[in-house]
């Protein structure tokens, strides 16, 4: 039996054990600290938490006041908000001044669900991956969320951290390593690579087994960090399996299946699928039900694995 | 810097040279913004010269003042006033935007002295209200000065950051306003008029003065109030002249972003070697 466990709760629990070791750290939050899970550092460590209120822009702004003198904020809102709504602010204040800001954006993807599309944010790895100097992370789970959260309080400039909503299964184990910029790959495979990050890698994992009973073999990869890309594992990928799916809770355009696109024809052009949100705005709906209206299930992956080796 | 006796005579001489070499170096660059850094003058001499605590041999000094100049586009007079106080050799001026140097066409952290990359207006504050937060979390004392222009107010965020300065009490902070009344494209006034600006921030917890921003006893004693302020952060709505010193820019707006050519330059050198008109 799969464990379930929300990517934002093992953010909010390794954020107080960091804030007990670090006295450096600092979390802003946009009024939204019980639903991204910054309230248990608030709760411990309230002279070194603040809510400014629902106020973006102001929040990233002042996350880099802070940087300024050796702090180390985590600025922390839903995803569409920090990214999309502030993003002057991450452009210019953060990235453009390599500011050492963490940014942490809970409820990304269409399964933050019954909100509807103004709060499923699917944009936000096409537009910071865009920006020089700023890392991008999306973790597979709560083990590999703890993780990062760590890796990233050790990093010196901009890091973007993507965290969803629902439950995510567990997929990691403690031991694994986890190397920022460095892709893991969960299963091997000779006929293709799925290239996955955040929720979408457990469905490539279920897909590879469907694909498995017709005899193609899938390796499957989870690619945690977007930016910067893993360019030797795709290439490699490329290389010995000859075709690539991606897979992302994000807008088709601009995303993981982009930056890998952007690599493959660079290097080592294959045959690329891309399993996205197909270039449209999501809905209300139950996080399940609005995976599989928008095509990102486990069977939607198995498709595009069959079109794309027969392609090769 | 030690606190000096104030010789507001020699002040006035420093004004007239810093918007000599205003003029200079955006002429040399070919662009740039005239107008909007010959407003700001006096209230940079009077931060550079007589308030603020600063090292220009140690630019990262611990318990420096802090000056972050949310107006990046007013970059000339930031760096003249840097290159004066001797952050860099004042010959590098003539390198303003020009491809290789540091002095970036917005004002730039690559530039001794410059705490802060800005030139997307509306930003500055929302940075000097964190450095202030930080400095209390830290308890270290120093003071935060932001320059804010007036033009520049109409972003949003300036008023999420004017409501957390209010709310969480940043006494550590004060927020000039270079209130030269033109815009890029004509008067504030007529493009989206800001006025009663002293009652806005007065009413989102400030401790609001008016000064005339080109009179350095009005601006020195106007940053000798902020020291004694508590519980507040303090704003300064310094009133000035967009274009000041130079008859044929003063008002307008279409000085705003544009260089001199050279009879211009020689026109406008000349009415500044006269003096009279400070």
């Amino acid at each position: 039996m799969i464990q379930l466990k929300a990517t934002r709760d093992a953010f909010g629990e390794t954020l107080v054990e960091l804030g007990r070791k670090n006295r450096k750290i600092v979390v802003l939050s946009g009024d939204l600290e019980d639903s991204t899970r910054a309230e248990y550092f608030k709760k411990e460590f309230p002279e070194r938490f603040f809510n400014l209120g629902i106020a973006e822009q102001d929040i990233l702004g002042t996350a880099v006041g802070l940087s300024l003198d050796g702090l180390i904020p985590f600025a922390c809102s839903f995803a569409v908000f920090l990214t999309n709504r502030a993003y002057d602010i991450l452009r210019i204040s953060i990235c453009y001044n390599r500011r050492n800001v963490k940014i942490i954006g809970s409820h990304a993807g269409i399964t933050v669900g019954p909100d509807g599309a103004t709060a499923q944010c699917l944009e936000d790895f096409a537009v910071t991956r865009v920006l020089p100097n700023i890392i991008v992370i999306s973790p597979v789970d709560a083990i590999e969320t703890r993780k990062a959260t760590e890796a990233m309080a050790d990093i010196c400039g901009p890091v973007y951290m993507r965290l969803g909503r629902e439950p995510f299964p567990i997929i990691t184990k403690d031991s694994d390593l986890f190397t920022v910029g460095k892709a893991n790959t969960m299963r091997e495979g000779k006929d293709l690579t799925i290239i996955a990050t955040g929720l979408m890698v457990s469905e490539s994992l279920k897909a590879a087994d469907v694909l498995s009973e017709e005899g193609i073999e899938a390796r499957v990869i989870n690619i945690h960090t977007i930016k910067p890309i893993d360019q030797e594992s795709i290439i490699e990928a490329a290389k010995e399996t000859g075709a690539i799916v991606t897979a992302e809770e994000h807008q088709i355009n601009g995303g993981l299946g982009s930056a890998v696109a952007e690599v493959l024809v660079k290097n080592t052009p294959a045959p690329l699928e891309m399993v996205a949100v197909n270039d449209t705005f999501g809905e209300s709906g139950d996080p399940e039900g609005l995976l599989k209206k928008y095509h990102l299930k486990d069977v939607d992956i198995v498709d595009a694995g069959r079109k794309v080796v027969k392609r090769k | 810097m030690n606190k000096k006796e104030i010789d507001i005579d020699s002040l006035k001489e420093k004004a007239r040279q810093f918007r000599r070499e205003i003029l200079e170096t955006v002429a040399e660059a070919g662009s740039g913004h005239p107008g909007g850094s010959l407003s700001c003058v006096e209230i940079l001499i009077s931060l550079y010269y007589c308030k603020m605590r600063h090292k220009p041999d140690n630019p990262s000094w611990p318990i420096r003042d802090r000056f972050i100049m949310s107006k990046g586009h007013a970059s000339p007079a930031l760096y003249v006033t840097l290159a004066n106080c001797g952050y860099f050799p004042k010959e590098e001026l003539k390198s303003f935007r020009k491809l290789g140097s540091r002095l970036q066409g917005h004002v730039h952290t690559g530039v001794p002295g410059v705490e802060l990359s800005t030139g997307s207006l509306g930003q500055g504050l929302s940075v000097a209200n964190g450095i202030a937060l930080g400095a209390k979390i830290r308890k270290v004392n120093f003071n935060i000065y932001c320059l804010l222009g007036d033009g520049e107010i109409q972003e949003g965020q300036v008023w999420e950051a004017a409501m957390t300065a209010g709310h969480h009490k940043l006494d550590n902070l004060c927020a000039i306003l270079d209130c030269n009344k033109v815009q890029e494209n004509g008067p504030v006034a007529e493009i989206k008029n800001e006025e009663p600006i002293a009652d806005k921030w007065r009413d989102f917890g400030w401790h609001v003065m008016r000064v005339d921003g080109h009179n350095f006893q009005q601006l020195i004693s106007a940053l000798d109030e902020f020291d004694t302020v508590k519980g507040k952060p303090t704003f300064i709505i310094a009133d000035t002249v967009k274009g000041k010193g130079v008859s044929f820019m003063e008002g307008k707006a279409k000085w705003h972003g544009k260089a001199p050519n050279k009879e211009e330059l020689a026109l406008a050198l000349a009415e500044l070697e006269e003096g009279g008109k400070l």
